[in-house]
């Protein structure tokens, strides 16, 4: 403590007032607004209201998620109910997290869509949710909703979704991108009759 | 004798199962008040299943102080590679005694005649007598005195506990939990004197009385209104004595990990964990008793109510004592949940900032405070 140290001055060096210096008077402020916002939010509890801004996380969509959000993915259907996916495998091969995986098989009930997945997997332990598979799709059949997957979970190898759980889009509840309600006539059949 | 030993072996199941069920409840009400003060929802994980169904009780997350005791108890009894093993052994326990035989001496009800509860002439009446028992394990003249020297053996518990750990850190915490906790035991014991003043007695349960019997301005003479510097002060220290946030320096987890437990693991850390909550209830326990009219319920009597207008509601003996245990178990909780408040509302004070809001503001206070009190006693009696 000798005489020649300066204390050092700082920019943002608070300057008090008597009723700051005092303390005890802003002690009480502060638990005033502090007692306060637990009351506010008490009383919402009590009231069957909910008074947190946090989501429960699984159970719960967040409320800010943009509708653009990249989230779940759906595989589309066609209006017959069968999955538009012809298992070109192009959402697999650009896939960076390399978490898709596809099995063909043969369809030829459909003459127009000969191939169809027998397996669609998406591993969501390494899933990125860049959105790359959407982009890729000649087909417009794998799309990507807002809400999140059923992510948590002990076990790694819980983590795939098949296709049981993909196909959940339906075609007339989705507002943005509506599906046509009638399938279009193949083209090479018009041809065919011209 | 036989009727004593009854009557005293209830109180102390009473007092135990009160002391660590309020303090197991403190720590859900501390996870959930911080919660609900920061918009969040807190703790609403853990859940007891029905055993054979699928019925889970949540409960709002109550359940996760009874998971943390499991954990505690389970969890590895990991010691430093050198220590001093019968102190290192023996402070946790010095602590959790310590404070939990603060309680003995604090009254937390009136006065019990256990004869009157049963129906008359029936067996157990004429056992008991009219015999009659203070609520209180132990009715003693100096009872705060004792208070004061109890709590003066948790500070050996944590020094003990700081040295005998062989670390740097522990012995940090441990300096500074002895000198801060050296330094308001002074400034509290101060404020309690001149509420010993005020009261002229020493015995918690006629302090009681005191404030039931006294008016100020109409209203009841609880210690707050006569003496509410006093109440700030007392308050102050004992949080500053609990070692929580704002006082935190002891065991403050960003200089110091955990102070002078940092080396303590398994349930010998619960215990110091523990006793803080345990001191929360005690805090409160004794606020409630010097200043808050203890288990007074006003116009409460051994008879009955008594409505201002003069108008009275005989009450039975059971009720009247129902009521007042009440009473005082929900006042202690509504100051634990305003040290929990505090808690979460105040940021850390420096440590010399500690030490001189201790010796240069609370001390001088309290000295004053006692000085007027003496003084204005002085100047009623004469």
């Amino acid at each position: 403590m000798s005489a020649g140290v300066r204390k050092k001055k700082y920019w943002n060096e608070p300057e008090p007032g008597l009723w700051e210096r005092l303390y005890i008077l802003e002690v009480v402020r502060g638990l005033f607004i502090t007692g306060g916002v637990f009351l506010g939010n008490m009383w919402k509890w009590v009231t069957g209201r909910k008074g947190a801004v946090t989501a429960y996380y699984p159970e719960e969509l967040r409320a800010d998620y943009s509708p653009n959000n990249r989230g779940r993915h759906v595989l589309t259907l066609r209006a017959n109910g069968e999955v538009q996916c012809v298992a070109c495998n192009l959402c697999a091969t650009v896939c960076p997290a390399y978490c898709i995986e596809i099995v063909a098989a043969p369809h030829f009930d459909e003459p127009a869509h000969p191939k169809a997945p027998q397996r669609f997997a998406i591993d969501y332990s390494r899933c990125i949710f860049c959105g790359f598979c959407v982009e890729a799709c000649p087909e417009d059949a794998i799309r990507m909703v807002k809400d999140v997957p059923d992510l948590p979970g002990f076990d790694r190898d819980r983590m795939w979704q098949t296709i049981d759980l993909l196909t959940q889009w339906q075609p007339t509840r989705d507002p943005r991108k509506p599906y046509p309600v009638a399938p279009e006539p193949p083209r090479h059949a018009e041809d065919a009759r011209r | 004798m036989t009727q004593s030993l009854v009557v005293h072996g209830l109180y102390m199941l009473y007092v135990i199962a009160f002391l660590l069920g309020l303090a197991t409840v403190f720590t859900w009400v501390e996870r959930k008040q911080s919660a609900i003060m920061a918009d969040r929802i807190g703790a609403n994980r853990a859940y007891l299943r029905l055993p054979f169904t699928n019925v889970k009780l949540v409960w709002w997350g109550l359940f996760h102080g009874l998971a943390d005791g499991a954990k505690m108890l389970l969890k590895e009894n990991f010691t430093p590679a050198t220590y001093d093993r019968f102190c290192y052994n023996l402070a946790p326990w010095l602590v959790a005694v310590s404070t939990l035989l603060l309680f003995a001496v604090i009254p937390f009800g009136g006065t019990l005649e256990p004869g009157r509860l049963f129906a008359p002439d029936s067996a157990l009446a004429r056992f008991f007598g009219d015999r009659s028992y203070p609520m209180q394990i132990a009715p003693l003249d100096a009872g705060i005195l004792v208070v004061l020297a109890i709590s003066g053996i948790a500070i050996l518990g944590t020094m003990i506990a700081g040295w005998s750990s062989n670390d740097k850190f522990s012995m940090l915490g441990a300096a500074r939990a002895a000198s801060q906790m050296i330094s308001y035991e002074l400034a509290m014991g101060l404020a309690v004197l001149a509420m010993v003043v005020t009261y002229g007695t020493l015995d918690l349960g006629a302090m009681v009385r005191w404030q039931s019997d006294h008016t100020v301005l109409g209203l009841p003479a609880w210690g707050i209104l006569v003496q509410p510097l006093a109440f700030l002060l007392f308050l102050t220290a004992s949080i500053a004595e609990n070692k929580r946030i704002p006082f935190d320096l002891p065991e403050c987890e960003s200089e110091l990990v955990s102070g002078y437990f940092t080396e303590y693991t398994s349930m010998k850390m619960g215990l110091f964990l523990l006793s803080e909550f345990v001191h929360i209830v005690i805090i409160s326990a004794l606020v409630v008793t010097l200043f808050l009219g203890g288990y007074a319920v006003p116009g409460l009597g051994a008879e009955g109510l008594t409505f201002p207008g003069g108008a009275t509601w005989a009450l039975p003996h059971i009720a009247v004592v129902t009521l007042q245990v009440l009473a005082f178990t929900v006042k202690v909780f509504l100051v634990g949940c305003f040290q929990i408040l505090v808690r979460w509302t105040l940021p850390r004070f420096r440590f010399d900032q500690v030490m001189t809001l201790g010796w240069k503001v609370l001390l001088p206070l309290a000295v004053l405070n006692l000085v007027v009190t003496a003084v204005l006693r002085w100047w009623a009696t004469t």
